[in-house]
């Protein structure tokens, strides 16, 4: 300390030590902020690692090593993080079994290895990705148009209520009564199995936004009919006809047909 | 009755005063004892009957507010999800019906399950009339009217299945026009005369509600008239019975056992449409959404009755043929809509006289006859039935695809080869069935029934008691009339002389014969003398047991222990009282 109260009047010492100061606090600065960028980059590449990780294990024995396909499923360059996380996060991959089409069913990925997955993919080559919150908000969709464009698009295979409907050679389209919006707009724009590819091209984001809307009333809608019978028309109309109807008509004429004995 | 009440004394005035202008009494006075045989299955064509005044009834409401026009008009009903849409008017009234008429949508509703149920009770009425030979003289003509009244009734549903203008209906009229074209040389004019030019058109929708509101049900109201008429005249067919034979009708009077199980089951039958009316959705317009003809929805399906047309062209494979390069005959629709229901519905018209000519039966049936007692009739009914059935799974075969997991190709060659395979396999396993209920009917009379009652004999011999049947089943069994096959036809008679109609009689006799030939003939008054001599001494045998059983009052029950009721007892005590006595 001798050395400080020493030179503490010398002309030199309140510059030094403010260099000192700057340098210090400039330094810790450089070393902290440089660290957080670094961070961010490694987050997304951890990411694509990870999702990396996972496809190796989950998906490359039927899609290739390096996603490029081989003959038991398709190439994943370009398709996507909308197709993947659409594909996954409803369970249709991985598959259970081969099949005429890859079913729903419960998940296999949480939602962050989902993430990761469809992160890896994307990384490969460009192709739609997951639809932002934006495009996902059909508060206001014109819900009659959506009826439309559902009707002109969809119901042909989905059925005019939703419900679903057979393709050939045990294909099918599902139904729509449990999908959410994201999924809806993923299959859109990725073309899941049988399904087409409807782009913006096709079907600009407002028109999707409004099938979205249409669809969301759909599930939503009550029945002011009363039972709805899965809203699949004549078939279980006449179903229903043939055993409950007619049980009742039927016992109540053996009824008043023993009363007479 | 001592006394007239208040009631009766006025209602006595009334019937006076109406009597005295219009002469009623004396026709109530001969109609309202008019006597009914009984039967569940009676009843089956009155619930078409009230279902069809309940068709009229609510049909009547829809048509004030309902319009027949094609005009486009942009909706602006309460229904958002189709707000602002262009549309045809027909089809915004029966939204407005739906959603803003008040009670529109249960009248709707009812009026649908009402006209689904129509047309059901009269497929099931049919039935009944074909399974127990009640179409056999005098009553063919009340057969036709009644296949009349069937197809009527599939033209009135159907039209009014493509009123509303939704987008299944629209597909249902597409479908139609398909099949109007195919019919050969016609066709394609007839389409254009029907839709006024090309499909859909402007004037469609306004033909067709003439049709469904003025033309078929008027046909339909006259024809049941007439058909009622005729069942009052001719009088009600009667299940065998005791004291029942061809010649009277054992039942109940018209008046009061009949006027009230009639109106109460009307209110039964009414109830039961306004009850799934208001609880059970059908045809729910606003999903199906406006017919464009550029639309169709997956599922799209007809309603019950036509799914067998719609099945037929659904399985039906792609043929074509393409005459000199200008005319096409479109076999897969010729055949499957029109060619098949041609067939099916001539069959079923023609029938009583084919029987009538096969069997050579000229006399007069009041008794029906027990469905096992014709096995071959019994066996086409089956096997008709089953065709229909597997039609009708071709109509809904995507619904059964997506809801169990099949595909619908191979649904579709299933019922490519059922279709031919599975009704004659129904017709033979039905018809020996009927043969073997003949052969146990026979078995009953001469044997009588098990008793289930083991009886060890003295010598140690054990049998098995038979007790004879009642009075009510032996008269049953014995109603049945034995029919011998037509003989032989000669080639040529005694005189020498060829006959002419050899060929035409031996088709005759051979039908004859694979109607009849089979069939187990019914025991002979001296065969069922014995063995009611037989089954008596059985009875005989048991007697002493009876005798035992009576005077002392011992309950069994399953494992043998035997005690008296609320005095539970072991075996060794029982056994003990028994030998007491």
């Amino acid at each position: 300390m001798k050395f400080l109260a020493a030179h503490r009047r010398s002309p030199l010492f309140a510059p030094s030590l403010l260099t000192i100061a700057l340098v210090s606090v400039g330094g810790a600065y450089a070393v902290v902020s440089s660290s957080q960028t670094a961070q961010a980059a490694d987050a997304g590449q951890v990411a694509i690692d990870e999702g990396n990780k996972l496809y190796l294990t989950g998906c490359s024995s039927c899609h290739g090593m390096q996603a490029q396909g081989t003959t038991n499923g398709p190439t994943l360059l370009g398709v996507g993080a909308a197709s993947v996380h659409f594909q996954v996060a409803t369970g249709r991959m991985p598959l259970a079994a081969p099949g005429a089409q890859a079913m729903a069913k419960d998940p296999q990925y949480t939602a962050d290895e989902t993430a990761q997955l469809a992160a890896y993919v994307a990384s490969l080559a460009p192709g739609p990705a997951i639809p932002t919150a934006e495009q996902l908000d059909y508060e206001d969709a014109d819900i009659a148009e959506g009826g439309v464009l559902f009707r002109v698009n969809c119901a042909q295979c989905h059925q005019a209520a939703g419900q679903g409907g057979a393709l050939t050679q045990g294909k099918y389209a599902p139904s729509l009564m449990e999908a959410t919006p994201q999924e809806l707009y993923e299959a859109m724009v990725s073309g899941p199995q049988s399904m087409p590819v409807f782009s913006n091209g096709t079907l600009p984001v407002e028109e999707k936004q409004a099938i979205i809307a249409y669809v969301s009333e759909l599930q939503d809608a009550p029945n002011p009919g009363g039972l709805s019978l899965g809203r699949l028309g004549p078939v279980t109309e006449g179903l229903f006809l043939w055993t409950a109807v007619f049980a009742a008509l039927i016992g109540a004429a053996v009824w008043i047909g023993i009363k007479a004995r | 009755m001592s006394e007239a009440s208040t009631i009766e004394k006025a209602g006595g005035g009334v019937a006076t005063y109406v009597d005295q202008r219009v002469g009623s009494n004396k026709f109530l006075a001969r109609n309202l004892g008019k006597v009914f045989p009984d039967h569940w299955s009676f009843m089956l064509g009155e619930i078409a009957l009230y279902s069809f005044i309940v068709v009229l009834i609510t049909g009547t409401f829809l048509t004030f507010f309902y319009k027949p026009s094609m005009i486009e008009v942009v909706y602006d009903g309460s229904y958002v999800p189709l707000k602002g849409i262009l549309m045809s008017e027909a089809y915004a009234s029966s939204l407005d019906i739906s959603f803003d008429i008040r009670g529109g949508l249960l009248i709707r509703q009812m009026h649908h399950w009402a006209a689904l149920i129509f047309i059901a009770a009269m497929a099931v009425h049919m039935f009944r009339v074909f399974f127990t030979g009640a179409f056999r003289k005098p009553r063919e003509f009340n057969w036709l009217i009644g296949v009349v009244l069937v197809t009527l009734g599939l033209i009135a549903g159907f039209s009014g299945y493509s009123l509303p203008d939704d987008l299944l209906s629209g597909t249902g009229l597409q479908i139609t026009r398909g099949i109007a074209q195919a019919v050969p040389i016609i066709g394609t004019w007839a389409t254009f005369l029907i839709f006024d030019g090309q499909f859909p058109g402007n004037d469609f929708i306004s033909r067709l509600y003439s049709v469904h509101i003025l033309l078929v049900p008027g046909l339909i109201l006259a024809l049941v008239t007439v058909h009622l008429m005729l069942v009052w005249t001719q009088k009600h067919t009667q299940f065998p019975g005791p004291g029942r034979t061809n010649e009277n009708v054992v039942g109940y009077p018209l008046m009061p056992v009949y006027m009230a199980k009639a109106g109460g089951f009307f209110f039964i039958v009414f109830g039961i449409i306004a009850l799934i009316g208001g609880l059970v959705t059908i045809n729910p317009i606003w999903i199906f959404g406006p017919f464009m003809p550029d639309q169709v929805s997956a599922g799209s399906q007809p309603d019950w009755y036509m799914g067998f047309l719609d099945g037929a062209l659904r399985m039906m494979p792609n043929w074509e043929t393409n005459l000199f390069d200008w005319w096409t005959i479109s076999w897969n629709i010729l055949i499957p809509a029109v060619i098949v229901p041609g067939i099916l519905f001539t069959g079923l018209a023609l029938y009583p006289f084919i029987e009538a000519w096969v069997t050579g039966d000229k006399k007069e049936h009041h008794l029906l006859d027990r469905p096992r007692n014709n096995p071959t009739r019994t066996g086409f009914g089956v096997m008709a039935i089953t065709f229909y059935g597997l039609l009708w799974i071709g109509g809904g075969n995507d619904i059964i695809a997506t809801s169990f997991d099949l595909t619908i190709n191979s649904i579709t060659w299933f019922l490519r080869i059922a279709i031919f395979v599975i009704p004659p396999i129904m017709f033979v396993v039905t018809r020996r069935i009927c043969l073997g209920l003949q052969r146990r009917d026979r078995d009953k009379l001469l044997h009588g029934y098990e008793s289930g009652r083991i009886l060890r004999l003295p010598h140690g011999e054990f049998i098995e008691v038979h007790e004879p049947i009642s009075i009510k089943d032996k008269a049953v069994i014995m109603s049945k009339t034995d029919i011998t096959p037509l003989p032989a036809p000669e080639r040529r008679d005694a005189a020498g002389v060829r006959n002419k109609r050899f060929h035409l009689q031996n088709v005759q006799h051979k039908l004859s014969g694979f109607f009849y030939a089979e069939n187990i003939a019914k025991p002979s008054a001296a065969e069922i003398e014995a063995a009611e001599h037989h089954l008596a001494h059985e009875v005989a045998l048991e007697a002493p047991l009876h005798a035992y059983e009576d005077a002392d009052q011992i309950d069994t029950f399953h494992g043998g222990v035997l005690h008296h009721p609320g005095m539970p007892q072991t075996n060794a005590e029982q056994m003990a009282e028994r030998t007491q006595h």
